[in-house]
């Protein structure tokens, strides 16, 4: 299950999702707000997305996860205004041995990231702002 | 009396550009969205394709972002360049995404 959220992602009830009899693990990923983007000093950050399609992609990701050998899986991303330290994003993964868990955590953050129509504004402490990956022209990779 | 050769002529051309013509809605995201001042649109275009429609719109509203560097989304499923645009379609580009 792929979710996008405009408020505070909320780790207890994400993590109980997954929660299972049959788990002997339990792996999760968080993406947090870093206060500094190659150099520079952020000051503020947006999470813009395109969210007919992003559900659609997230929950396909999450799917593919399954080929693991997990239990269950979830991935929370955020929209909006965001802080410092904030959480952009939860994955969360339960499994009966904790290989699965972990490959299945790390393929869904990465395929979440390249695949996703999610897009990041940062604005800096002196005053300018991108949109990031957007002037490096990078190959979106949304081939599925 | 019946219509004069070039009248004719008129008539059929514009029942050819009339059939050429659609109406599609695209939508803008971030970078696209700044660059064009604004969210959604109804555009009425004679391209053929997604690319084409690219090419139309980012001359128009001088996109800095080349086709090769984005996707494209028709009717909410990833789509590819090439694809012929109907009338009514919903067409979403795509700048390189940043999750996470």
């Amino acid at each position: 299950m792929f979710s996008l959220s405009s408020t505070a992602i909320d780790r207890e009830a994400l993590r109980a999702r997954v929660i299972s009899p049959a788990a002997g693990g339990f792996v999760s990923f968080e993406g947090w707000v870093r206060e500094n983007n190659e150099g520079k000093e952020v000051s503020a950050l947006e999470y813009e997305a395109y969210a007919e399609l992003a559900v659609a992609e997230g929950k396909k990701i999450v799917a593919e996860a399954e080929r693991f050998g997990i239990i269950e899986a979830e991935c929370v991303h955020r929209t909006g205004a965001l802080a410092i330290g904030d959480l952009a994003v939860m994955v969360v993964v339960s499994s009966a041995h904790r290989k699965a868990a972990f490959e299945a955590c790390e393929y869904i953050i990465n395929e979440i990231k390249s695949r996703v129509p999610i897009w990041k504004r940062e604005t800096y402490t002196d005053g300018e702002t991108t949109w990031v990956n957007c002037s490096h022209q990078h190959a979106t990779g949304t081939k599925s | 009396m019946g219509k004069s050769q070039a009248e004719r002529q008129i008539w059929g051309e514009d029942i050819l550009s009339n059939q050429n013509t659609k109406t599609v809605r695209v939508d803008y995201f971030a970078l696209l969205k700044e660059q064009r001042g604004l969210s959604s649109e109804q555009f009425q275009t004679k391209s053929t394709t997604v690319k084409e429609l690219y090419e139309e719109l980012k001359a128009m509203y001088n996109f800095s972002l080349p086709h090769s560097s984005i996707g494209v989304a028709l009717n909410d499923e990833f789509t590819n360049w090439e694809k012929t645009l109907s009338e009514k379609d919903k067409v979403v580009f795509i700048p390189p995404v940043a999750g996470g």
